[in-house]
């Protein structure tokens, strides 16, 4: 197998002696899409901050490509091509939609530019083609802080698919996210992923988004990984199902 | 060498006792009720003025002296149940749950303004009546003169430090307080009186910081400006004991006082710039100051 | 339209002078604060509050006395090299401030100023004390000038450079670095999370408005023909943070706007009442209380914190 894109070795993480990781290793490879579930608490958010660098484990390591990053800032690792969607959307409210969107098509390369606009014409289209895809086409020059909770996901989603990353974390995509609109986001954000050729991983509660569209599930429990496997492997084992799932 | 130096260094934490009690003012409301009040060094330099005007009085009509003594008390009283519950309920009131730019802008309005009423009220002379100073005396150990007043200002200091930790610590306020501190929307939900603990604080805040100006008067005296300067030189030392941290003022009062005493040795002509040294020093390496921690956002 | 609107207004500044000449030193001082409020608005941009801005506008005019002691005569120069000085202190002063938010930059800044402040009150031999040093009246294009001559093509000067400085300072906050700084407000986190570097950002921001501070110290220097330490008094910072929250809604000509309108209220104002600060800070007051609310989003809480 080749090496992973992202690797977590022994990680140990614990908060006021409650521990949100113990222990853990995961790996992931280019063109695979992660799913990790498990129940609130158990520590995936946890996780993501740590692969990012919002936090320093208490032990273990996090290696992209081989190197390690664990000591590097959530900037550097971005810079290095991880992208991150959060489980409450971080936006930046008083501006629009579209200048949300713009500023992180500017962060990839142009930011140092203090004479051109930020709002270039070949800019405003790209940021457009990519709210048409996330299903905001509607809501362009709204301020952001007055979209609804579902629409905040959706735009936090899209900022993090303008840096083209390499890799890309997404925290529960889908919650907020009207059941409605579920699907479709899914859709859009699978053809984005294979025609950008992204790898991700998403840490998800929809065991229907997760059934159909991941390559392989964590399941993660009590700050550990319980079991592991392609999405029918997974679902069909008992242990799981009680678990996790909540159907014996 | 002793000789010369326990003097000076006896001056030095007198003058650091002082903006200790403006600087435990600030920490304390700030702790409490989240907002740093910009405005704070002009309650200082008006329970100066409060006292001196009184002093004076007492001065000028040969009323007994130790009166004066009363005076410095009843002037902080006087400045902290006036412009506490004034302060609190018609501005500061109105930030909270407001952005903390707004509350700096408000409390410097207010800044300003106290100020400039100081200046048209008290004229632009300095006030000085040192009957206190006097009365104490002076104490002589070993061939050396030290000032009564000045070890009466350190203890009182010390009395304030604390005071303020049994407050906290082992009354029922203090459990308000610090349930209030924890957790505003808990206390609130179990139905503790934010509003009124917010005013109680506020107004313990400004009675140290009147009662500070008010015991400046009979050293050091009041002037325009003493109100700016003891701001920023409270707020430093705040910031060396990390915001909202009343024994982090104590230490840092003390780390302020040696460094000017250090800077009177080293570099004489500089030492009004010692205390924002030692701050620079210390948040450079602390950027939240010695006991202070700037927790980050949870994601 | 807006065009239109913003010729004829530099149209009328432009001939006010001609019919009222008093009004020129008005003038020449009000755009000169401007300068040093629009700094100060930059700073706000991203919710951050520097109550110490007169340090910059009181370095670059010691900047021009000095320069002028040293034999520099000339307009353009002493211009360019003042407001130099002016953005590297501001790098020096921004590189520790920068790391602060909130209260503790505004703080830090009113703490740097005031040091400063002392400073020049005290070093007698260096600064003249409370004295201050003069500014003397410079070569103009090497055309050595009469002082009332000077003073009118000081405030043209002036007004070319408000235009031609104002559009400059449009376009930076146009631009994506002017927008990250805008960001910095509402979320620094997702801006981290874009790899953006929020604390070069911000110090970009930082060393223009020193630059810009400095840019109305040395012309008020010039206007005035002296540098005092009250230059940097706080009180003095207290004017722009005020000139700069209001005229915050208007962007850059609001800047120049509110230091217009402060500068012709204080010169009715001095002769009525000497409560001058007071009124600046009643109106701070009121103007933060009554305003609507959004004005630069200053009110805008941060983004909510739970998991
Ligand atoms: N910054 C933090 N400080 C204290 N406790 C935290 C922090 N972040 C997470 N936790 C705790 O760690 C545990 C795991 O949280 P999290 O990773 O958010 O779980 P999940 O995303 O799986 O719901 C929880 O008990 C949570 O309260
Ligand atoms: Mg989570």
């Amino acid at each position: 197998m080749t090496r992973p894109i992202l690797e977590a070795r022994g990680l140990h993480v614990a908060f006021n002696g409650v521990k949100a990781a113990d222990g853990v290793s995961i790996s992931i490879h280019d063109g695979e899409f992660l799913a990790i579930i498990g129940p609130n608490g158990s520590g995936k958010t946890t996780l993501l901050n740590i692969c990012t660098g919002y936090i320093r484990p208490g032990s273990g390591s996090v290696l992209l490509d081989g190197h390690d990053i664990t000591h590097l800032s959530p900037r550097a690792i971005a810079r290095r091509g991880v992208a991150r969607a959060f489980q409450i959307p971080q936006l930046f409210s008083a501006q629009r939609v579209i200048d949300n969107m713009m500023l992180a098509l500017a962060a990839k390369d142009g930011l140092w530019n203090a004479i051109r606009p930020l709002d270039t014409g070949a800019r405003r289209a790209e940021a457009k083609a990519l709210l048409d895809l996330i299903g905001l086409a509607d809501d362009t020059d709204r301020i952001s802080s007055t979209l609804p909770e579902g629409h905040r996901k959706l735009l936090d989603i899209a900022v993090a698919l303008a840096l083209k990353p390499r890799l890309l974390l997404l925290d529960e995509p889908t919650s907020g996210v009207s059941a409605l609109e579920r699907f479709p986001l899914m859709e859009a954000l699978m053809s984005a992923l294979r025609q950008r050729q992204i790898t991700a991983l998403f840490v998800e509660h929809d065991m229907d988004v997760v059934a159909r569209y991941a390559s392989r599930v964590l399941v993660w429990n009590a700050g550990n990984i319980m079991a592991e496997g392609r999405p029918d492997q997974v679902f069909s084992n008992a242990q799981v199902r009680e678990r996790v799932i909540g159907v014996a | 060498m002793s000789n010369a130096i326990i003097p000076l260094l006896l001056d030095s934490l007198a003058s650091a006792a002082l903006i200790f009690f403006a600087a435990v003012g600030l920490t304390l409301v700030f702790s409490v009720l989240r907002v740093l009040n910009v405005a704070h060094g002009s309650l200082y330099s008006i329970g100066g003025y409060v006292a001196a005007s009184l002093c004076l009085f007492i001065a000028s009509r040969q009323l007994n002296p130790y009166l004066s003594f009363a005076a410095l008390l009843f002037s902080a009283v006087f400045v902290a149940a006036i412009f506490g519950p004034l302060i609190e309920r018609s501005l500061v009131r109105w930030t909270y749950g407001k952005s903390e730019a707004v509350q700096i802008l408000i409390t410097f309005g207010l800044f300003l303004m106290l100020e400039d009423l100081q200046r048209m009220i008290f004229g632009v002379q300095s006030f000085y009546e040192d009957a206190p100073m006097r009365l104490l005396g002076t104490l002589t150990i070993g061939g050396v003169v030290y000032l009564n007043y000045q070890i009466l200002l350190i203890g009182m200091a010390l009395l304030v430090v604390i005071s303020l930790r049994l407050l906290v610590n082992h009354t029922r306020l203090g459990r308000l307080i610090t349930a209030v501190v924890t957790d505003r929307e808990m206390a609130q939900s179990i139905g503790i009186d934010t509003n009124r603990i917010f005013i109680l604080a506020f107004s313990l805040g400004v009675f140290l910081a009147a009662l500070g100006g008010a015991l400046a008067t009979p050293t050091s005296g009041i002037a325009p400006g003493l109100g700016a300067d003891t701001m920023v030189l409270a707020f430093a030392v705040a910031a060396i004991g990390g915001l909202g941290q009343i024994e982090g003022a104590a230490v840092a009062s003390l780390i302020v006082g040696v460094a000017r005493v250090l800077a009177i040795y080293l570099v004489p002509s500089l030492d009004a710039v010692a205390p924002y040294a030692a701050m620079l020093v210390v948040l450079l390496i602390r950027p939240y100051g010695l006991f202070g921690s700037m927790t980050a956002r949870r994601i | 339209m807006r065009t239109i609107v913003a010729a004829s207004a530099v149209l009328i500044l432009a001939v006010l002078p001609v019919a009222a000449p008093w009004l020129q030193f008005v003038l020449t001082l009000a755009i000169a604060k401007g300068f040093a409020a629009l700094g100060v608005a930059v700073l706000l941009r991203a919710g951050l509050i520097s109550i110490g801005h007169a340090m910059f506008f009181a370095a670059s005019a010691y900047g021009v006395a000095f320069l002028a002691r040293a034999g520099i005569n000339d307009l353009g120069l002493l211009l360019i090299l003042s407001v130099l000085a002016a953005a590297l202190l501001g790098a020096i002063a921004g590189l520790f401030l920068v790391r602060y938010r909130a209260i503790f930059f505004a703080m830090l800044n009113l703490a740097v100023s005031m040091v400063f402040y002392a400073l020049c009150a005290k070093l007698y031999s260096v600064t003249g004390g409370t004295d201050g040093m003069t500014v003397p009246v410079p070569a103009v294009f090497g055309v050595v000038l009469g002082e009332p001559t000077f003073k009118s093509v000081l405030f043209y000067i002036s007004l070319a450079l408000m235009l031609l400085v104002g559009l400059a300072i449009q376009r930076y906050l146009n631009s994506p670095l002017g927008h990250a700084l805008a960001a910095v407000h509402s979320n620094e986190i997702r801006l981290e999370y874009l790899g953006i570097p929020v604390w070069a950002v911000l110090l970009v921001a930082y060393v223009v408005s020193a630059a810009l501070a400095g840019l109305g110290g040395a012309i008020a220097g010039f206007a005035i023909g002296r540098v005092v330490p009250d230059f940097a008094f706080w009180t003095a910072s207290g004017h722009l943070v005020l000139i700069a929250v209001l005229g915050g809604i208007g962007g850059v000509p609001g800047a120049f706007i509110g230091a217009l309108f402060l500068e012709l209220l204080h010169s009715v104002a001095v002769t009525v009442t000497d409560a001058w600060n007071l009124i600046v800070g009643l109106t701070l007051i009121v103007v933060i209380m009554f305003l609507p609310q959004g004005f630069y989003g200053l009110f805008s809480r941060k983004e909510a914190s739970s998991l």
